[in-house]
């Protein structure tokens, strides 16, 4: 096979990248994927009149991209990989959404987002073709767009019998924003901060994966301090919303204290980026060419005299926590996601850690400062609320050792920031970075001037969506709210 | 249990005890201080790298309800005519007052940003409800409102609570550019808050669009059709600059 070979961050000229047959293409991946291979990126670009689907397959043994691409007519079809191998089956979704392209024999090809540029335009949230469960004691049960809480928005269905959830259906895109049709058109001088927004709570990870796809992309290589900073920045944010859910996932079973202790350490740990960034997110501080703030001896100080306060506080809470029979009642065997669904689904982050599989960009496919100091990959079995909750206070545990570790080893070269280079044209990268809720992937494909021309996102929540709606079957409604919680995914990653 | 109370004693009183004297750190970026004497409007400006077009020069002005508070103009000034204070009450009650000159400082801002109205006080001073709507919100600042209720800043103090049903509400609270997806949704929870009702953004996003100002994906529609009672800036709202303006719009 000649598919190309790349590693995470190492452009590939777009000519380079091998074009075969849709059906050549399909075979491939079946191939590869029954080989161990998983996809990471799978998308469609206008390319005249044709759309040019791009496929990127990831081997996390040997930390191996695999690139091809195959031309296709718009109103083609081909047969839906999905049946074969079963993790496409967003990316499939999204395709046909966004190009038109029928994956036959795709189980349920249903809108993803709803975006503005969908081939589409008849396909609406108002039409959405909801599944339908008959029966004389079964009901439905509709929440949201609007929620109860201040959280973004999203439309759940839910078809019970009495108390059990058969089936939970998400319908999402009411947070969609076209930031994939921004970025291209506005790089120049808003790409960053776009990048920044794409979700909120993920500023850094996702703002780092995007710097990292334009920095590769323009040839440079950034400072080892630059690096540390952004990797000392990636974990305070794993960090705090980590710490963050376990409040929130402890306010879900009335264990209130835990929900008001686990809250004051999380505004320890923001306030820290504060200190370095003047954003409580870390809004500002990774740029196009390095960070734009530094660490001064004092603050380095104040990190660390703050996260052993942190990881204290941490420690003492969770022991209780995790002892209290009341808790524990409640979050084992709830909203269980086995190892074998898990992979179907192609679970990724702390939620596919819990459920078995284990994967991290950080070990797997190293970018930064990650390639020497690298991260040791945990994982649980159980895959329920329990492991999911768990799973978090082992990483905050990890990452506290990490930043701690990278504080001592600063490096003092320079300079922080460079400038804006011209990037290759015609050039395709991939971008990963593993932020809180897992892998993040950027691919960035440049025209013959050397300008943006797509920009693809992939938030760990498109994939793991999926994982929620499978954990509640069979669970009672009321438990819901702790799943959604253990899982806590992102609206607008999703919807971009 | 006595593990409980050891937790307890251990975490000690975690309130701020004053909100309305409470300060944020440098080098938090809140109210930019502008020196038009320094600025001398060059070609390769402030104005261009601003990814939100907050900037105007000749006089050097900027708005707040579009900036995103990035510092990237700080930075990128050779002249040092743009720094940001760490002066945080920045909410207004007029989005006119959103536009900074070389005149304003973190007194009279204060003074002119927000005309308090008693009549609210009378009305939902004891007890204020909010239906919090998020109409694409990136989940920054819905991360920073749910801070607002923590045991840190405990907006609840002041009677100020978010609530589940706009049924229930006083008043709407808009994060987000607010996307055509959602902008039924928004509009549906605004009619079913009872009368009379206050509507409040908070967030560049809600109040210009911010870094979503030109995508096309966006209907800002109830912006322009219903009257706005407060504008909370920040890219996100930070908790002290949310529970000080809504204070400060009650007179409290």
């Amino acid at each position: 096979m000649q598919w190309i070979n790349t590693k995470n961050n190492r452009p590939v000229a777009l000519n380079d990248i091998p074009d075969i047959s849709i059906e050549a293409l399909r075979e491939q991946i079946i191939e590869f994927c029954r080989k161990g291979a998983r996809v990471v990126s799978f998308f469609g670009n206008p390319d005249g009149n044709n759309i040019k689907i791009y496929s990127v397959l990831a081997n996390d043994e040997t930390s191996n991209l695999y690139i091809a691409s195959s031309s296709i007519d718009k109103d083609q079809s081909y047969n839906s990989i999905t049946r074969e191998i079963n993790p496409f089956h967003i990316f499939e979704r999204e395709l046909y959404e966004d190009t038109g392209i029928t994956p036959i024999g795709h189980p349920w090809l249903k809108g993803v987002r709803f975006g503005i540029n969908r081939s589409n335009l008849k396909s609406t949230m108002e039409n959405y073709p909801f599944f339908k469960m008959n029966g004389e004691e079964v009901h439905e049960v509709a929440v949201g767009p609007i929620h109860a809480g201040i959280i973004e928005p999203g439309h759940f269905r839910f078809m019970c019998h009495g108390e059990d959830v058969y089936h939970l259906e998400i319908q999402l895109g009411y947070q969609h924003r076209g930031v994939e049709h921004l970025i291209p058109l506005k790089y120049k001088c808003a790409g960053i901060h776009l990048a920044e927004s794409i979700a909120g709570d993920t500023v850094i990870g996702h703002a780092t994966a995007y710097a990292n796809a334009i920095e590769s992309l323009a040839g440079m290589e950034i400072s080892r301090r630059a690096q540390s900073i952004r990797a000392i920045a990636l974990e305070m944010e794993r960090i705090a919303i980590h710490i963050g859910d376990l409040g929130a996932i402890a306010n879900d079973v009335a264990y209130l204290i835990g929900n008001a202790v686990f809250g004051a350490t999380r505004t320890l740990v923001i306030n820290s980026l504060l200190a370095l960034s003047g954003s409580r997110f870390g809004r500002g501080l990774v740029r196009e060419g390095g960070v734009a703030f530094d660490f001064t001896e004092e603050l380095i100080q104040i990190f660390k005299t703050r996260l052993e306060k942190v990881s204290r506080d941490v420690e003492l809470m969770c022991a209780t926590m995790f002892e209290s029979s009341t808790v524990l009642a409640r979050l084992d065997n709830t909203g269980t996601v086995d190892t074998e669904t898990a992979k179907n689904i192609g679970l990724v982050g702390p939620a596919g850690r819990a459920s078995g599989i284990s994967i991290d960009v950080r070990t797997d496919h190293p970018f930064g400062i990650y390639r020497y100091f690298p991260i040791h990959k945990h994982s649980m079995e159980s895959g329920d609320v329990f492991a999911r909750t768990y799973m978090r206070y082992i990483e905050i545990r990890q990452s506290l050792e990490f930043v701690s570790e990278l504080l001592l080893n600063l490096t003092d070269d320079k300079p922080l920031l460079q400038s804006f280079q011209p990037l290759d044209p015609k050039s395709f990268v991939v971008s990963m970075t593993e932020g809180w809720r897992g892998e993040i992937v950027h691919c960035a494909i440049t025209d013959q001037k050397g300008d943006l021309a797509k920009y693809k996102i992939k938030d760990p929540s498109l994939q793991n969506w999926f994982g929620l709606a499978q954990a509640v079957r069979d669970n009672g409604i009321s438990d819901f709210p702790l799943c959604n919680k253990s899982f806590n995914l992102s609206y607008c990653g999703n919807d971009l | 249990m006595f593990k409980v109370l050891k937790v307890r004693a251990h975490q000690g009183s975690q309130a701020i005890p004053d909100i309305k004297k409470a300060e944020i750190v440098k080098p938090f970026r809140g109210l930019p201080i502008l020196n038009d004497l320094k600025c001398s409007a060059c070609d390769t400006s402030c104005k261009d790298i601003c990814p939100v077009n907050a900037i105007t020069l000749n006089p050097l002005r900027i708005d707040l309800g579009k900036c995103i508070f990035c510092g990237d103009c700080e930075r990128y000034c050779q002249h040092n005519a743009i720094i940001f204070s760490n002066f945080h009450k920045l909410s207004c009650s007029l989005r006119e007052s959103l536009l900074v000159d070389k005149n304003k400082t973190a007194e009279n801002y204060q003074k002119e940003s927000i005309q308090a109205r008693k009549e609210l006080n009378k009305l939902f001073g004891g007890s204020f409800k909010i239906r919090q709507v998020s109409a694409a919100g990136c989940n920054g600042c819905e991360w920073e409102l749910n801070a607002c209720g923590n045991v840190n800043f405990d907006m609840g103090r002041f009677g100020i609570d978010v609530v589940a049903s706009p049924r229930h509400a006083d008043a709407i609270l808009i994060t987000g550019p607010i996307s055509q997806n959602m902008a039924p949704a928004l509009e549906d929870a605004y009619q079913c808050v009872p009368d009379p009702k206050i509507v409040i953004l908070a967030g560049s996003c809600a109040i210009s669009g911010g870094v979503f100002q030109t995508s096309p994906a966006l209907n800002r529609e109830f912006i322009s059709k219903h009257p706005i009672d407060l504008y909370i800036p920040g890219c996100p709202v930070h908790p002290l600059t949310v529970i000080n303006g809504i204070l400060d719009l009650m007179g409290k």
